[in-house]
């Protein structure tokens, strides 16, 4: 795949060759290191963090902060850790990039296979709705939860999710069913299928990939989503990443650093999950968000 | 054609070919409604809102034309966020550009080990900016972080205090937000190269050309689609800083790292001034259309043909 790069690299040095491979295991040190300072960190008592090295590892090592994270550190107003909000955002994330993928579909199939004056249009208003800043629609945003009657709720946010998260997912699923051989609908259509069989019996059996960049999109935005969060919940919605900000800059009492440190991992850990499982996708899925159209 | 003179005929033999019809519009009407109400419909609102004299709630009864327009840009702490901006943005695209390209030319050498480094330069994108905020707030921390460390092993004159600085703190959150989205970079430019015509590369080498000319003349000039497409992804999502900057400082210290998306926050939901809020995010938005509109306008009339 990458010949020319290969006659490119054999014309370099011996010496060329070994700076690159400094360099590049040089880098890898610099992106690795603020996540090797988390896990050493979480697992010390605080009095060897305050005293000692925070690049050492832990002399006497313990999982206690772990649990203070997960289940006692003090978060808001009461000692639940993290646990509760973790919850919550799992409850706000799986709704959420169900509905978008799904309705992200049933867009992408109308616009590329049933075609109609004006879709260009609609799909440009819908593209461009993925990069308004969010800060645009916060305050409309907070009176339509009011009216709705789901300010501060899960619901209300897996609302704001998935409309949010329309544009992506729309785009996603346009451009992979552009690709699809237009003649097969066009003959499953002359055989009198209907719209919806078409789309289960002959789109859908060839979109797995999509669905799989499409979800990994949507859960890790949605996951790792702070603005929303931190605008639209109240103390039973809270989701984790407010929530561990909230650990983090707490104004009272000590600064527990390997508390912070646990539970950063642990608001980390789906999505990185997520990407060591289907790294391939995940890059697939940032790239299309990148290259449009 | 065909499909066209089908339905037309299908339409008058049979009512259910009607509802096939109107199926796919009814199926997209609902995302494209809501889109319409909560995007545009919303942005309306806010447009509305920044000529009003709202303060704690939504008041449509005052107005005061541009005054709230006029008072953002006489407020020190909006100056200060459009600096800040200027500061981030050009750095945070200008650094992670260039280590996206160097590391994508590094890793096209046929190197081994491709697949492990690849991953580890690419993890941070999947974190959350308050995770990523977490991390850098406290290892450059004077108190326990890297100066500490410094310190610790020997070295007792090093100092590092940046994120208590005023006016070192916005370059804190440059370097925790170049970790995080630098791989990313990487990936777009290792995309390029690896798209890169094998043929032109031959014709230039026979030429005599050597590998520093190869790249210089031939592959980054090819590379031009990529610098733009980055630096659209960048530039927006630098608009768009928020996250992190209230992980790592919270505007702090002072207002020395607040950006447009804090100010906006804090005056509208902090300080009550929801008319000087709106405009901010009027401003934001126009930011981010200068640069998404005539590149997402070239990407579609392009595709078109």
């Amino acid at each position: 795949m990458s010949a020319p790069s290969q006659d490119v690299a054999t014309r370099n040095g011996v010496f060329v060759r070994a700076l690159v491979y400094v360099l590049l295991i040089l880098f890898a040190v610099y992106y690795l290191l603020p996540l090797y300072v988390m896990v050493v960190n979480s697992l010390k008592p605080l009095d060897e963090i305050r005293q000692g090295n925070m690049l050492a590892l832990p002399q006497q090592w313990t999982i206690a902060p772990w649990l203070s994270a997960w289940s006692t550190a003090q978060i808001g107003v009461s000692p639940t850790g993290l646990k509760p909000y973790f919850l919550n955002s799992v409850l706000m994330v799986v709704p959420a990039v169900a509905i978008s993928t799904v309705l992200g579909a049933l867009n992408g199939y109308v616009l590329t296979k049933w075609r109609f004056k004006g879709d260009n249009i609609v799909f440009g208003m819908m593209l461009l709705a993925c990069f308004i800043p969010f800060q645009i629609v916060l305050i409309p945003s907070a009176r339509i939860l009011g009216l709705l009657g789901l300010a501060g709720t899960v619901p209300g946010l897996v609302l704001i999710h998935a409309i949010y998260g329309l544009g992506f997912t729309t785009l996603f699923f346009r451009n992979y069913y552009e690709a699809f051989p237009t003649e097969l609908v066009k003959a499953a259509q002359i055989d009198g299928a209907s719209f919806f069989q078409i789309f289960r019996r002959i789109l859908l059996p060839s979109s797995g990939p999509i669905i799989v960049v499409t979800v990994i999109w949507q859960f890790t935005n949605i996951w790792n989503d702070f603005l929303f969060g931190s605008s639209f919940s109240s103390v039973d919605s809270i989701p984790i990443t407010v929530a561990l900000n909230n650990l983090v800059n707490s104004s009272t009492g000590v600064k527990e650093y390997n508390v912070h440190f646990a539970g950063a991992i642990l608001a980390a850990l789906p999505t990185l999950i997520v990407y060591i499982v289907s790294g391939r996708y995940f890059v697939r899925g940032l790239m299309a968000g990148a290259v449009k159209g | 054609m065909a499909d066209a003179t089908t339905t037309a005929r299908s339409v008058v033999a049979n009512p259910r070919a009607t509802l096939q019809d109107l199926l796919p519009k009814i199926v997209l009407a609902p995302s494209f409604a809501v889109i319409l109400i909560f995007v545009y419909g919303f942005i309306a609102f806010t447009a509305v809102l920044s000529f009003s004299g709202s303060k704690l709630l939504p008041d449509f009864s005052t107005w005061v034309g541009f005054g709230n327009y006029v008072r953002l840009f006489n407020h020190p702490n909006w100056m200060v966020a459009l600096k800040n901006l200027a500061i981030f943005s050009i750095l945070y695209i200008v650094i992670c550009s260039v280590i996206g390209l160097a590391l994508a030319i590094f890793l096209d050498q046929k190197i081994r080990g491709e697949g492990v480094l690849r991953p580890i330069y690419l993890y941070p994108m999947a974190l959350s900016f308050i995770v990523t905020g977490v991390a850098w707030k406290w290892f450059l921390d004077p108190g326990i972080g890297l100066e500490h460390v410094m310190q610790s092993i020997g070295w007792e004159s090093f100092s590092f205090r940046w994120i208590k600085d005023g006016k070192m703190a916005i370059y804190t959150i440059v370097i925790a937000a170049v970790w995080q989205s630098s791989g990313f970079v990487m990936a777009m430019f290792l995309a390029g190269l690896r798209g890169v015509d094998n043929e032109i590369i031959k014709a230039a080498q026979i030429d005599g050309a050597s590998t520093f000319v190869i790249y210089r003349r031939i592959i980054i000039p090819l590379m031009r689609p990529v610098f733009l497409s980055a630096f659209v992804v960048l530039a927006h999502l630098a608009i768009k800083s928020y996250d992190l900057v209230v992980a790592m400082t919270d505007g702090g210290p002072g207002t020395a790292t607040w950006t447009p998306a804090l100010f906006m926050q804090k005056f509208t939901f902090g300080r009550n001034e929801m008319g000087m809020g709106a405009a901010s995010a009027i401003i934001m938005m126009m930011m981010i259309f200068a640069i998404i509109v005539p590149y997402l306008y070239s990407e579609l009339g392009g595709k078109k043909q």
